[in-house]
This record gives C-alpha cells, structure tokens and sequence, in this order.
C-alpha cells in the first residue's frame, strides 16, 4: 500500500512490461514483513491456546490424573456417561444458562443507556466515564472480596435497604440462600461489567455521523425516534460484537463463585467452569475435567453459531 | 499462504522452540565439575521469613560441616509450591529434598515423587505421631513441628455464663457443649456464641471438622484397608454429627458463613467462643487477659483434632540420594527442633525439644497444645484418594451447614469417593 500511493510509478515512458513485476516483488515483500510481524503472536497462540486445546480434547477420552504414577488410559466415552449422571454437572450446566439469560441482556441494555447517557454532550461526562469505569480496572477478585463483606448479614447491602425502608425491610443472608446466592452474584457481576461493555457502545456510537442526527433534526425525529431510527441502525456491528463477547464471558463464570461461594449453597451457584477447574485441580481428575471442557466448547460454540446466524439474518 | 511465508512462519516457530527449549536445559543443568555435589532443596516457606531463616541455618550448618555435598536452597510462596512440585514431576525435574503437607505424603509417595526416607527407626524415638508421614508403616517424611486445634475462650465470658472450664483430662461432653452454648448465647453479648470458622475453604474443612465427624465415632474412610467409605461416612455416627453440626446453625450458636477472620471476631468480641489453630495463641492472648485456651469436646468417642503439617521428605530419582539422606539425617537434630518451635511458635514435634523450650515445657502455658497433638491428634487418612476425600468432604460440609438433606448428601459423597477409588485401581499400584 505504502509503496502504491507514495511512489507514483513512473511514467509509462519506456519500460511498460517492467512495472508489473517490480509490483509483485514490492508486494513479496510486504507479505514477507508481514509474516515475520505475525510468527510471534502466531506462535503463542499456538503453544497457549491450539496446543492446550487439542490436549484437552485427546484428554477428555482417557481416566488421565494430574498425580498418578500410572500413564493415562484410553476410556472412551466412559467420563460423559459420567458427566450426564451427575446431578451436581446439571446444577452447574442450569445455572450457567440461567447466569446468562440474565446478565447478558441486562448487561448490554444497562451498558448502553450509560453510553447514551455520557455520549451527551454536557458538563461533567468524563468524570463519569472514569466513575463507570473503575470497578473495570478493580482486579475480579478484589471485587468479588469486597461484595462478600457487603452481602454478609449484617453488611452494608442490607443495612442500606433496611434504612431505605425504614426498618421493614427483613435482612436476607444474600449468599447463603440458595434462592438469591446467584441473583446476588449477578447483580455485582452486571456491576462490574457494565463499564466496559458502556466503553465498546460509546465507541460505536461515536461512529455514527454527526450529520445523520442533524438531518434526522431537520425531518423533526424526537429523541426517542431518533435512538430508533439512526442510532440503533448505525450499531448493528457494534451489537453483533458486544452480544457474542459478553455472551461468551457470562458463560466462562468462574472467579466470582471462586471466592464467594464456592458453587453453595447446595449448588445454587456452581457453573460449568467452576466444576471443571475444581475436578481437574482439587479432585485432580485431568481427563474427567477435560471431559467437562470439552462439553463447555460445544456449548459455547453452538450458542455463538446461533447468535451469528441470528444476527446475520437480521442484518 | 506462499511456500516462502510458511517458510519464514515456520521458521520463526523453530527458533523460539529451540530457544526455549535451550533455556529450560540452561535451567535444569545445574552441573558440577569438581568441588561439593550440589543437593536442591525445595521449601514452601517463601515469604514467610522467620520459617525460612531456621531452614537456612540449618542448611549452613550442614554444608560447612562436611565437603562432600552442598545444599542449595528455592524458596517458593506456599500458594504456588504445589504447583511448582506437581510440575517438576511431570517434567521429571524434582529436586533432591522437598517439603511437603502431612495429608499429601500418601498421594505423593503413591505418585512416585517421593521414598522412603530410609532413616533408622530410632532416629524418630519421642516424636509426635502426626508429624511423621508414614504410608504402609514406612516413614516418608518428618515434620518439625505440629499444630493443634482448640476451643479459645475468656474466663469472664465462661465465668458469666456460669460454664465449666474444662480440662485435657476432663473436657467437655456432647450436652455440656450444648449447654455452654445455651448459656453463653444467653448473654446476649456476642452475635454468635461460637465461631467454628465455617468461613474458611478448601483444606480447612477436613482439617477442622473431620475432627468432630471422628469424635461421634465416624470417619472419612474405613481406614483398614482404605477401599471404602461406604458405612464410615454416612452411617449413623456420621449421620449425628451432621445433624449436630446443623443443628449449630439452626440453633443459632453459630454462622452458617462466619467472617473472614474468626480470630479477629472473636479479638473483636462478635463470638464468645472461637475454634481455630494454636497459630491464634498469640493474638487471642494478646487481646486478652484472662483468655483461656480449652480442649474440644468429646461428642461420644473422645475429643479429637486434627494433625500434620509441613514435613520434609526425600524425593524419588534423586541423584544424590545418599548426600540428600545426610542431610535429612543431619538436620534431625533436637538442635533445630527448638529453633523451629521458637521461630513459628507451633509445637515442637519432639518431646526432647518441647523440654527446652519453655512455653511447652511442663506446666509451660502452651502444653496443652503438646498435650492435645499427644492425645487427640487423628491424621487425615494416608490414602492417595486423600486429595479427593478432602475435596468431597468439603462440598458434603458445606452442603449440611445450608441445611441439605444429610443422609443424601453423606451417600452422595460416600458413592463419589467409592468410585474414585474404584477408578484407580484400588490405588494399590
């Protein structure tokens, strides 16, 4: 490209045939740049990712343990005859879903009112970007200590709402009752997450031209018509991107329920990957825990196929 | 992609593998020409400095008194020594000497990263059973010290409660626990008579409340031949200790989910009661005056704790497998059991060392820790299925504070672990 544009060729004065090849090789060379920028990253890749995931697939099909003085042995489907009789993988397969029918949407929605919000041009908007954005940057796990301290009996949660409510409000022991552990673990995972999600609609949103809203104006479109009609279009992208990749981090729940609660009480919050790290670390059950990836694979790739097929439809 | 861009690709891939690959062997060979053998020596004591300076003494004092050897000491932080060991067996690259956690000699002499220590019998004369990691009689590793777990409690809130202060000799039995309980909640002082340390996670559910599983007669497996938990863990001694355990909640003496530092609670009067580790000496003693320190109760089969902590052990393809025994013979020495008890302040695990150490000399204020560790200490079962016991008994405790149903939940865990055995064979080879 560099060369095309700031190297007109010469003038086709003597040599035409000649400038055809000079092209290719300028363009072997760009390839060749290129191939060397890529290998390091490619490389990576390939020892941290691919490599690790064919092992886990090969894996999934032998009784291999992390400790043992024995080789692994081929078992064939035996750890998914397992996997589907144990009612604790349904518990973690259920409340995944149930994880992320909730905080996908509400994540996404709530992301995007704050990005219109401060997408305002008003006083004060980067204070509140940075203010959204900082428990983003606060580490999962500090946060999630944090939450653990607020949620507790008498923590700041229920002292808030019994002041709200003038004292009728009953304390709730959030992450000990099976009913609201999750709910309570979703709430702070939307809050921790929504700053990031808010930053991808912003960046989508300063994409859309200016001129648009103004012409938008002229045609006498109200605020609402106007998010209808210009700004909701004008995201398609953005939405297509920010619905598979929050889709894919509510499915991979896994440090907050780590520090918090274990996957208590009585299962109410175990999730597919939790069960995973705790059979193949804790328990040391390599090929069983692969087993359980290898099953949170095609789950997450069957949703996203879905995703992508319904998204393109629409579009 | 063109034949010369796969070329460079896989080039570039080659280089970094070959790098790589280099500076795992640069890593690895620490060769030795001439001059003492170098010994390595692994220790999960890394930033814990008053732990690690009694190891480095000791290694000092071993490689001026000889020449023949040199021991040279890597230090890990204790979250990450596991890891470190767990790889470096996988890879082949153990050291010489390790250290290694009392319920993990089993699964790790099992696995084949450590033997037997090979040290005569007599070396181990007058020391505490739980501080020695013995599989099938033969000693794998040795400890310097042990930890005891006990009621911490005030003499006025006792007092007050109009409660029997128990002893060693006579410590309290299932009702009068309860009545303590009853009483001390009736002050109305504390936001929960007692604070088991329900909390915490991981190994210390075991470690602490298998302890009480035990004391009704139970346990986490049939430890005659440790095929089985079927009829141990979820028979009818089992089955009370999990109402029991429950029933702590239900009747409101305890939290389902206490603190995250019981210590500091109770240092902050929110329990009246506390159960932790004799590591909570100091604190609970700082705070208070008249803090006493009371044995658990007996719940029908005798007060038990638990036992076992950090012990050294040899490492299985060891080079230098004679130096390495040297040493651990060299460093078995009263000597360095005194330092040990007077750097961590846990109990010391011989009887000879305990005489010279104050604290836990006769009638010191910490030989009740000595007394317990002597007399109630029950190891965690010296199976290699332990690891995975650990982590089921975890989740069936849990599962019974929240109020699941007890019997489904003990067959449950009993049938996990039934196959689990089953699946490795027994874990006889």
């Amino acid at each position: 490209m560099a060369s095309t544009t700031l190297n007109p060729p010469p003038a086709p004065v003597s040599g035409g045939p000649r400038s055809a090849p000079r092209r290719t090789r300028a363009r072997a060379g760009e390839a060749t740049a290129a191939a060397w920028m890529i290998s390091p990253a490619l490389a990576l890749f390939l020892v941290f990712l691919i490599v690790p995931i064919v092992l886990a697939f090969a894996l999934a099909f032998t009784n291999a343990r992390l400790i043992s003085p024995n080789p692994p042995e081929f078992t064939g489907l035996d750890n998914f005859a397992l996997l589907v009789t144990d009612p604790v993988f349904w518990a973690s397969v259920r409340n995944t879903f149930y994880f992320a029918v909730v905080v996908v949407p509400v994540q996404a929605g709530l992301a995007l009112l704050l990005a219109v919000l401060v997408n305002a041009k008003v006083r004060g908007t980067r204070f509140f970007r940075t203010v959204y954005f900082l428990p983003v940057v606060t580490s999962m796990v500090v946060v999630s200590l944090l939450w653990r301290f607020m949620y507790e009996d008498d923590g700041l949660i229920n002292k808030l709402l019994q002041a709200l409510t003038l004292g009728r409000f009953t304390p709730v022991d959030w992450l000990n009752d099976p009913d609201w552990a999750l709910p309570a673990i979703m709430l702070m995972s939307v809050w921790q997450g929504v700053g990031f999600t808010m930053i991808i609609w912003l960046a989508g949103l300063q994409t859309i031209p200016a001129e648009l809203y103004e012409a938008s104006e002229l045609d006498g479109a109200g605020t609402w018509q106007q998010f209808r009609y210009v700004t909701w279009p004008g995201l398609l992208q953005t939405r297509t991107f920010i619905l598979v990749t929050i889709t894919i981090a509510a499915f991979s729940l896994f440090t907050q329920i780590s520090v918090m609660t274990q996957g208590g009480p009585l299962d109410s919050t175990t999730t597919v990957v939790y069960q995973a790290v705790r059979s193949g670390y804790e328990q040391l059950q390599t090929g069983y825990a692969s087993a359980i990836s290898l099953v949170f694979f095609l789950m997450v790739l069957t949703v996203s196929l879905v995703q992508r097929r319904l998204s393109r439809e629409r579009g | 992609m063109s034949r010369r861009i796969s070329r460079i690709v896989a080039a570039s891939l080659s280089v970094l593998t070959v790098a790589g690959t280099a500076a795992c062997a640069a890593g690895a060979g620490g060769g030795s020409q001439g001059g003492p053998e170098t010994i390595d020596l692994w220790t999960h004591a890394g930033g814990n400095d008053a732990e690690l300076d009694v190891v480095r003494t000791i290694v000092e004092d071993f490689n001026s008194s000889q020449t023949e050897y040199e021991v040279t000491i890597q230090d890990f932080p204790q979250e990450a020594y596991n890891d470190a060991v767990v790889g470096a067996a996988s890879s082949g690259n153990l050291p010489c000497i390790v250290d290694v956690d009392g319920p993990n000699v089993a699964n790790w002499a099992w696995a084949g990263y450590i033997q037997p220590l090979g040290l005569p019998e007599e070396t181990f004369e007058g020391q505490l059973e739980g501080t020695l990691g013995r599989v099938d009689g033969e000693v794998y590793a040795y400890g310097y010290f042990d930890v005891a777990l006990a009621l911490f409690s005030r003499e006025s809130i006792l007092e007050d409660a109009g409660v029997r202060i128990p002893t060693v000799e006579e410590p309290w039995t299932k009702e009068e626990f309860s009545g303590a309980l009853e009483k001390i909640d009736g002050l109305g002082e504390f936001d929960h008579a007692l604070d088991l340390g329900t909390g915490g996670s991981g190994e210390w559910f075991p470690y602490a409340y298998s302890p009480y599983l035990q004391s009704f007669g139970a346990d986490l497996i049939d430890r005659s031949d440790f095929q089985s938990a079927d009829g141990v863990l979820n028979g009818p001694e089992a089955l009370e200790w999990a109402t029991w355990f429950r029933g702590l909640v239900e009747d409101g003496y305890m939290a389902q989910t206490s603190g995250e530092d019981s210590t500091a609670d109770f240092v902050n009067g929110k329990s009246g009661l506390l159960y932790t580790g004799n590591w909570a000496d100091t604190t609970v003693k700082e705070a208070f005056d008249d803090a006493v320190v009371l044995p658990p109760p007996d719940l029908g089969a005798g007060p038990r704790i638990g036992a076992g902590s950090w012990q050294w052990a040899l490492a299985e393809g060891c080079e230098e497998a004679d130096g390495a025994r040297a040493y651990l013979e060299f460093a078995h020495d009263t000597k360095y059991f005194v330092e040990y008890g007077n750097a961590v302040g846990l109990i010391p695990a011989t009887l000879d060392a305990a005489a010279e150490i104050p604290a836990y000399a006769e009638g010191g204020e910490n030989r009740i820790y000595l007394e317990m560790a002597d007399q109630f200490a029950v190891v965690r079962p010296e199976t290699p299925a332990y690891p995975y016991i650990s982590s089921v008994f975890e989740k069936a405790a849990k599962d019974i504070l929240a109020g699941g149903e007890p019997q489904e939940i003990l067959d449950k865990a009993v049938a996990d672990i039934d196959r689990d055995i089953q699946q490795n064979g027994g874990y006889t080879s």
